[in-house]
């Protein structure tokens, strides 16, 4: 190399200052017009007309509907979800058996197959012109264009979270710790509470707040499986579609800000425990 | 303990894992499972654990039959090859594991479950660990919480697995002669796993050799090294 003397004036892994200044200002410019710039106008113009108008149209029986379907739907589909991942990542991180890439494909089908189109599905299985949901019908019981659809919906949408964050977490750490806990005389459910969930708690509660967060956003699907009956089954992101479309901007974009609001909460939560339990996440990680 | 193994053979799908073998380890020997990797010693000591089952044969423990006795109920203190320290867990709560997943009946109480702890720590000469957590130990002492942990079921057998593997040569040396002591105090029937020739010559009352699933010769260190009963032993004992 003819010029060396520079080179080791700059070691390799260090940027030159024009390179890094660009760099950061590139980062900047990307999330402030992707990210910070959408994220204010929503409280902008939730806010238009004033905090009292803002808040009076989440009053609106159609506006508390939603917001109650929302959390409803979450509080249901999370939980199924985390106990279905669970099962899902325990099942592949732990065992050998036939059709382990086949079960590790199908979890991934909610990643790669439109929302719509999974709605589709769910109509078409479940709707009243199918075997199924005729019968169920005529039992009392419709699914489609009724709360348990959209739950199924939510759950389709965001069943990988937690099984994805699962899997490479337990693969790495082996069946080991379980069967040092069988071999003490802990009974089955003995390890799962206190080897399996304690080893896991992290990846976990990733997952969850990715499907909540995911829960309570998603549109496309459940905009086709819930019929879109205000007051009824028209979620969060669906009423706010609605009354944008109605030109209702400060009822849209308030229901908005709360949706923000939650996502929010979420991120801060997440942050929150990252922050208190470094040490712990860092020990679990380093193991 | 008196622990016999009557034919067992074991496969795992197509690899034959072990080839009908047949054992019988006297009450309160110092065992070693010598070979080269892959020969199925680890398969053998899991089996006696109760973690893996036979396709065929036996196992008894005092001339009863413990073929189908669960994991739980062989009560075997087993300590794994990366010793499988509850991460989350204390040294002590680590330790404490077996005492308190107990049912109620017999389990002892907080203070007396204290005082076991406190013990088993002095046994193993790390009296004052007991609030650390296994990434902050080293890899002999971890080997040492793992013994604890395993004897404060108070096991019928010790079955340990390449205990010594993930060591450095003079903390082996040093462990190995603890391996020795605690067998002595205890008394417990004691079967490990190894590799190392030198170390099985050393430790052990009576020494397996292993090969493809199949025991080449059991013996007494000495008669080993004066008569290898086999080619396969001859080679392996003078690598
Ligand atoms: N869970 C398993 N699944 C498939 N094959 C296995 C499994 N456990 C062990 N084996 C195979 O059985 C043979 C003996 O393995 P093992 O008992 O671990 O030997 P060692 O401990 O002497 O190295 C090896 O060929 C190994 O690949
Ligand atoms: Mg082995």
């Amino acid at each position: 190399m003819s010029d060396a003397a520079p080179a080791l004036r700059h070691p390799v892994t260090t940027e030159r200052p024009l390179t890094r200044w660009l760099l950061i200002g590139l980062v900047i410019t990307v999330l402030s017009i992707l990210l910070f710039a959408p994220l204010i106008a929503v409280f902008v113009e939730a806010l238009r007309d004033g905090l009292g108008a803002a808040v009076a149209s989440l009053g609106a029986p159609e506006a508390r509907s939603a917001i109650r379907l929302t959390l409803t739907v979450a509080a249901i589909s999370v939980p199924l979800n985390a106990a279905f991942g669970i099962a899902a990542a325990w099942l592949v991180a732990k065992y050998d058996f036939r059709g382990k890439t086949l079960l590790l494909t199908l979890i991934d089908i909610p990643f790669s197959v439109s929302p719509v189109v999974a709605g589709l599905c769910l109509v078409l299985t479940f709707g009243a012109h199918s075997a199924l949901g005729g019968w169920l019908v005529a039992q009392g019981h419709p699914i489609v264009f009724a709360f348990p659809g959209i739950v199924l919906a939510s759950m389709f949408v965001t069943f990988p979270f937690v099984a994805r964050e699962l899997i490479p977490v337990m693969v790495e750490q082996g069946r080991a710790e379980e069967e040092a806990a069988l071999t003490l005389g802990a009974s089955g459910w003995r390890v799962f509470r206190s080897v399996t969930l304690p080893n896991i708690r992290w990846a976990l509660l990733y997952g969850v707040l990715l499907s909540n967060a995911r829960a309570m956003g998603e549109f496309g699907a459940v905009a086709v499986v819930s019929g879109k009956i205000r007051g009824v089954t028209a979620t969060m992101p669906i009423t706010i579609e609605m009354l944008y479309n109605e030109y209702l901007s400060t009822a849209a974009f308030a229901l908005a800000a709360v949706l923000t609001l939650l996502a929010l909460v979420t991120l801060g939560l997440k942050t929150l425990l990252e922050i208190r339990h470094a040490d712990a996440l860092a020990a679990a990680r380093r193991h | 303990m008196h622990i016999d193994i009557d034919e067992i053979s074991k496969e795992f799908g197509a690899t034959a894992a072990l080839h009908p073998v047949s054992l019988s380890v006297p009450s309160g020997a110092l065992v070693a499972l010598l070979g080269p990797s892959g020969s199925g010693k680890t398969t053998l000591l899991r089996i006696l654990g109760g973690l893996e089952f036979p396709n065929a044969g036996r196992v008894l423990f005092d001339g009863q039959d413990a073929t189908n006795l669960t994991v739980q109920q062989r009560r075997a203190g087993f300590v794994f090859q990366s010793y499988a320290l509850f991460r989350h867990m204390s040294v002590f709560d680590n330790i404490a594991y077996g005492l308190n997943a107990r049912p109620r009946a017999s389990r002892p109480p907080k203070a007396e479950i204290a005082r076991r702890v406190a013990n088993l720590l002095a046994l193993i000469q790390l009296p004052d660990i007991g609030a650390r957590y296994p990434s902050q130990l080293s890899g002999g002492q971890r080997q040492r919480v793992a013994l604890a942990r395993a004897l404060a079921i108070e096991p019928r057998m010790l079955l340990l697995d390449e205990p010594f593997g993930a060591l450095d040569a003079k903390v082996r040396k040093e462990l190995r002669q603890g391996l020795r002591d605690i067998h002595d105090t205890t008394g417990l029937t004691t079967l490990f796993v190894t590799h190392d020739q030198d170390e099985a010559m050393e430790l052990a009352d009576l020494v397996v050799v292993m090969s493809m699933g199949r025991i080449e010769q059991i013996g007494k260190p000495a008669d080993i090294r004066a008569r290898p009963a086999t080619p396969f032993v001859r080679e392996f004992i003078a690598a």
